[in-house]
């Protein structure tokens, strides 16, 4: 069992790249352009295309800024007022308004955006991350807020690398306990200061953090929950000779 | 336990007051699927709970990262799987909000009458195990036999009962059938009177007013702290519906009341949602007669590939707040980030603080109350 996925996985990566040069390459040059009609230039540039790098991994999200034309609405000016130096940037996409604090001052943020009769976000309707794996600080932990007095939303977004501490705001909303565990056993972001962190989804003695983008779809298998390392070890290596010769 | 040790009998070991830990579940008829709850007793009295949840954990989230944005419309199905039309509705409409789609004003009608079809058919499954939970038998026979009349239409509309499929980005994959919306208002008709009779059943039923007054009172400050959502907030008072308040599909153009309670226990919660059926049919029927002729499709491309940026986009379900965190890269074809705000499970959450203080048998009534589906929970 255990060799047949690791038999399939290499094949199609040492494949592809003969085909591309040997065969997929020529037709495609020589049938698609009778127009440019130069066969001594086209064969140069012939090597030089390899094998497709595969995409790589968005860098972050845009976080676009409100266009000019656009008035900031009052409860995004009392914040960047209220708390001076906190907030790095205001972003506006599709209607939504999101605001990027400094990790370091989440929480003097979330007090006076409940507390401050401008701003009034009283409900806290969820709180997730999202995980963007080149980058260093590589979590975004997003709090989407809103005022059942005022009726209005207002998303804030922090940025975390995997150490960096983030408080909990299970003191401010008591409905952030199971949101931010979610969080944490989704993520492994490590949320300080909670007063329940435990697992929720997950079983308790579950390794790794499935929600993360280097985590595999199809889930670790068996030996991830016998063994950790040996589990760590054989995704590391490519060959599979060699996962052979270190399990055994 | 120790065999050999001898048995003393002093009158403080027979009677200690220690606290009993009483595991409730994940196997157990009144939870509703396979939800654990971890009682800790004082004689009959509930200290503490904790709600072991995660059973039927499948990684939807994780599955529709790796799936396009229109295979995922079948995912969304599986989550509250009771109403599965109303998780399709939020999922489209914060997919369009992402890629400003308009959709043609017949399918938004459309839409506005099947999401509170499956408002009826999920209040009517509530209604029946609720009321089995504690006790009254029939209601449960007859919420779903008009349970059975809703998914008949569904099945009309899209051919399915249970996981619908029923909807697309930009509009509906078809229009209504020849003959459905006689259909659907006869219904309405049908289920005017039903509502009467389950309410003589329970209603003023001394019993049934014995089980659920007083149980489980919270206030309104203290649902909104600890994130309540649907019928379980608007039984403490507080107008939170965001049929108004966030006006989606076309329920802005329909008159219909928000049904607010007073006191925030179970009884007030139970008479909130039977109300809710009500203003459910009065809203079909402005949908249904007053249906604009038109395409059901908007114009969207084959492929969706929505620009790169977030959104959060949430809807009024038969539980509550549900809500869509979308995040688009921009180049790829399934979404970057696809999270679900699910209502059943915030509301969960408020169960340790509603059963605090009460007895065992009550537990079963605030499970009931709060209205859950395992399937959303753990997603």
């Amino acid at each position: 069992m255990s060799d047949e996925p690791k038999a399939d996985a290499p094949k199609p990566d040492t494949l592809q790249p003969s085909t591309d040069k040997g065969v997929a390459k020529p037709p495609l040059s020589s049938a698609g352009d009778g127009v440019v009609a130069k066969p001594s230039e086209a064969v140069p540039p012939k090597p030089k295309p390899k094998p497709k790098p595969p995409p790589e991994p968005p860098k972050g999200p845009e976080d676009q800024a409100p266009p000019d034309d656009i008035v900031i609405p009052s409860f995004v000016a009392a914040v960047q007022a209220g708390v001076p130096g906190a907030i790095e940037h205001v972003s506006f996409w599709v209607g939504d308004w999101t605001v990027i604090v400094s990790a370091d001052r989440l929480l003097d943020v979330m007090r006076f955006l409940k507390d401050d009769d401008a701003t009034a976000l009283d409900y806290c309707s969820d709180i997730t991350a999202t995980d963007w794996p080149p980058r260093e600080k590589r979590f975004d932990v997003i709090y989407c807020l809103y005022s059942t007095r005022l009726r209005h939303r207002l998303r804030v977004k922090v940025r975390a690398s995997e150490s960096d501490p983030i408080e909990s705001v299970t003191g401010l909303w008591p409905g952030a306990n199971w949101l931010e565990r979610e969080v944490y056993d989704q993520f492994g972001v490590n949320i300080v200061n909670h007063p329940d962190l435990r697992r929720i989804l997950m079983p308790d003695e579950w390794q790794g953090y499935p929600q993360r983008k280097d985590y595999p779809l199809e889930g670790p298998g068996e030996l991830l929950m016998e063994s950790p390392q040996d589990w760590l070890r054989l995704r590391n290596i490519p060959d599979e000779a060699m996962v052979d010769g270190e399990i055994e | 336990m120790n065999l050999d040790t001898p048995r003393t009998s002093t009158s403080t070991s027979q009677f200690d007051t220690n606290e009993l830990v009483l595991n409730m579940g994940p196997q157990h008829p009144s939870t509703h699927g396979v939800l654990r709850v971890v009682l800790k007793l004082d004689g009959e009295r509930v200290v503490d709970a904790d709600c072991v949840i995660g059973y039927i954990h499948r990684g939807v989230e994780k599955l529709c990262e790796n799936r396009d944005w229109t295979q995922i419309i079948l995912l969304t199905d599986r989550m509250d799987y009771v109403a599965a039309a109303t998780n399709n509705l939020g999922y489209v409409e914060a997919v369009e909000k992402l890629m400003q789609i308009e959709v043609p004003r017949r399918a938004r009608y459309i839409r506005t009458a099947l999401a509170e079809l499956q408002r009826i058919a999920s209040h009517c499954l509530w209604l029946g195990t609720h009321a089995m939970d504690i006790g009254a038998m029939t209601v449960l026979l007859y919420a779903f036999r008009e349970r059975e009349f809703v998914l008949d239409l569904f099945e009309e509309f899209c051919g399915a009962r249970l996981t619908y499929n029923s909807m697309r980005v930009g509009g509906l994959p078809l229009d209504i059938p020849p003959g459905w919306d006689k259909k659907v208002l006869s219904f309405c008709d049908l289920m005017d009177g039903k509502l009467d009779e389950y309410e003589t059943l329970l209603t003023n039923n001394r019993i049934w007013l014995k089980r659920t007054r007083n149980v489980g009172v919270i206030s309104g400050e203290e649902a909104i702290g600890l994130g309540l959502c649907g019928p379980p907030l608007r039984g403490s008072g507080v107008s939170r519906d965001l049929r108004k308040d966030e006006p989606n599909a076309a329920y802005e153009e329909f008159e219909f009341n928000v049904p607010l309670g007073t006191r925030g226990d179970t009884y007030d919660r139970y008479l909130i949602r039977m109300d809710e059926f009500r203003e459910s049919i009065r809203i079909i029927r402005q949908a249904v007669e007053g249906l604009p002729e038109g395409p059901v499709m908007g114009k969207v491309p084959r492929l969706l590939k929505p620009p790169a940026g977030e959104t959060y986009h949430a809807i009024e379900s038969p539980k509550g707040e549900l809500g869509y965190f979308l995040v688009s890269d921009g180049k790829s074809t399934n979404p970057y980030r696809f999270r679900v705000r699910p209502p059943s499970f915030c509301n969960l959450q408020g169960l340790k603080r509603l059963v605090r203080g009460h007895l065992v048998a009550d537990v079963v009534a605030l499970i009931g109350t709060i209205d859950i589906v395992l399937g959303e929970v753990d997603r």
